[in-house]
C-alpha cells in the first residue's frame, strides 16, 4: 500500500477509535449529571477491569475455552496478595513480573 | 467551572508538581506498553507493513487491541472499511470510560476535553479513576498520564517495526506487566461489598461471554450488566439499612 492509502486506513480507524472517546465527555462534563447515573457510572471501572481480566486469568485465549490452574491465574493470587500488604502500583507490577518470569524459567 | 472545580485545581497546581506526579502514576503503563508495543511492531513488520506507517498508526488510533487486530486483517488481506469497522467496534467500550471520567473533568474548556479524549485508553483509565477517587489528581496530571502513555506507545510500536526481531518475546515476565498492574488496580478499587459483588459478576459474566459469544463484546456486555447489578444491589442495600 502507498502513503494515501494507509493514511486514509488509519485515519479511519482513528475517526472510528476517536468518536466513542470524545463524545461522552465533552458532552457529560458540562452537565449536571443525574445521581443514579453517577452512581452507576462509579462501578464501570471494576466492572471493566474485570472484564479485561477475566479471559486473562481463566481461558486459554487461542482456543477460546475454559482453563482453570493457568499460570497467569496462579501467580495472579501472590500478586494480589502482595498488592493487598503493600498498596503499592509500581511494586505490584514488579513482582507481579518478577513472579511469571519465574515460574516460565522454573517450567 | 463549578466551585468545587476550582478549589481542587488551588490545591493541587500549588504544588507545581503536576509533571512529576502524572509522570510516577504513569510509567506501569509505560513499562507495560514496551512488550506490547514491541510486538505489534515486529508483526507490523512480518506483514510487510512498514516502520513510517507504524508509527503513523500508532499516533492516529492509538488504540493497542483495534492495532493488532488491524495487522492481521490487512495480512490476511481484509479490505479498509472492514478494518475499519472492526476498529470501531472494538474501541465503543471506550464510551463507557469516556463517560466515567466525564465526572472528574466537569466544567473544563472543550478544547482540553477534546484533547483529554484522545488519551482515553483501558490503561490510563484505569489509573486516573483510581487517583480521582483517592482526591489527589487533577485533569493536568491525568492528561500528564494519557500522553506520556500515548508517547511510549508511539516509541516502542516504532522500534518494534525497526529493530524487534532482534529482541526475545517475553523477556523478564515482561507480558504481566499489565496484567499485574490491572490486578493491583483493581483491587484499589474494591471500596465495599457493592464494588466486590459487581467485579465477581462481571468476572462471571466475562467468561462465559468470551467462551460462548465470538468478537470482543464481552468487555462492553459484561462491563454494563454487572455495573446494572451492583447499581440495584447498592440501592437495595440502602433501602434496607
Amino acid at each position: 500500500m502507498s502513503f494515501p492509502d494507509y493514511l486514509f486506513l488509519f485515519g479511519g480507524m482513528g475517526l472510528a477509535t476517536y468518536l466513542p472517546r470524545w463524545l461522552p465527555l465533552f458532552y457529560l462534563a458540562h452537565r449536571k449529571l443525574p445521581n443514579w447515573l453517577v452512581d452507576w457510572l462509579s462501578l464501570i471501572p471494576v466492572a471493566i477491569l474485570c472484564a479485561l481480566l477475566a479471559p486473562i486469568l481463566f481461558t486459554e485465549q487461542s482456543t477460546r475455552s475454559l482453563e482453570l490452574g493457568k499460570p497467569e491465574l496462579l501467580v495472579a493470587i501472590p500478586t494480589l496478595l502482595f498488592a493487598v500488604k503493600t498498596k503499592s502500583l509500581g511494586g505490584t507490577v514488579l513482582v507481579g513480573m518478577g513472579l511469571y518470569w519465574l515460574w516460565g524459567a522454573c517450567l | 467551572m463549578d466551585t468545587d472545580h476550582i478549589t481542587r485545581e488551588k490545591t493541587l497546581t500549588d504544588s507545581h508538581s503536576w509533571f512529576r506526579d502524572g509522570a510516577k502514576a504513569s510509567w506501569p503503563i509505560c513499562f507495560g506498553y514496551i512488550p506490547i508495543g514491541l510486538a505489534l511492531g515486529v508483526l507490523a513488520d512480518q506483514a510487510g507493513i512498514p516502520a513510517w506507517a507504524v508509527t503513523m498508526m500508532s499516533i492516529l488510533v492509538f488504540a493497542g487491541s483495534a492495532q493488532f487486530i488491524c495487522v492481521a486483517m490487512l495480512a490476511a488481506g481484509a479490505s479498509i472499511w472492514s478494518i475499519i469497522f472492526t476498529t470501531f467496534v472494538i474501541n465503543l467500550r471506550h464510551f463507557l470510560m469516556s463517560s466515567a471520567v466525564a465526572v472528574h473533568l466537569s466544567g473544563l474548556r472543550r478544547l482540553f476535553l477534546s484533547f483529554f479524549a484522545y488519551g482515553i485508553t483501558d490503561e490510563s483509565f484505569a489509573v486516573n479513576m483510581t487517583h480521582f477517587r483517592k482526591g489527589n489528581w487533577d485533569h493536568l496530571r491525568a492528561i500528564t498520564v494519557n500522553q506520556l502513555a500515548n508517547l511510549a506507545w508511539v516509541a516502542s510500536t516504532t522500534c518494534g517495526a525497526l529493530v524487534g526481531q532482534f529482541i526475545p518475546a517475553g523477556a523478564f515476565g515482561t507480558d504481566y506487566a499489565l496484567t499485574a498492574m490491572f490486578l493491583a488496580l483493581l483491587l484499589f478499587q474494591l471500596h465495599n461489598a457493592v464494588y466486590l459483588l459487581t467485579g465477581l459478576t462481571a468476572l462471571g459474566i466475562a467468561v462465559l461471554w468470551y467462551l460462548f459469544i465470538p468478537g470482543d463484546s464481552y468487555i462492553i456486555g459484561a462491563s454494563i450488566s454487572a455495573a446494572t447489578l451492583g447499581f440495584f444491589f447498592k440501592r437495595y442495600r440502602e433501602k434496607h439499612k
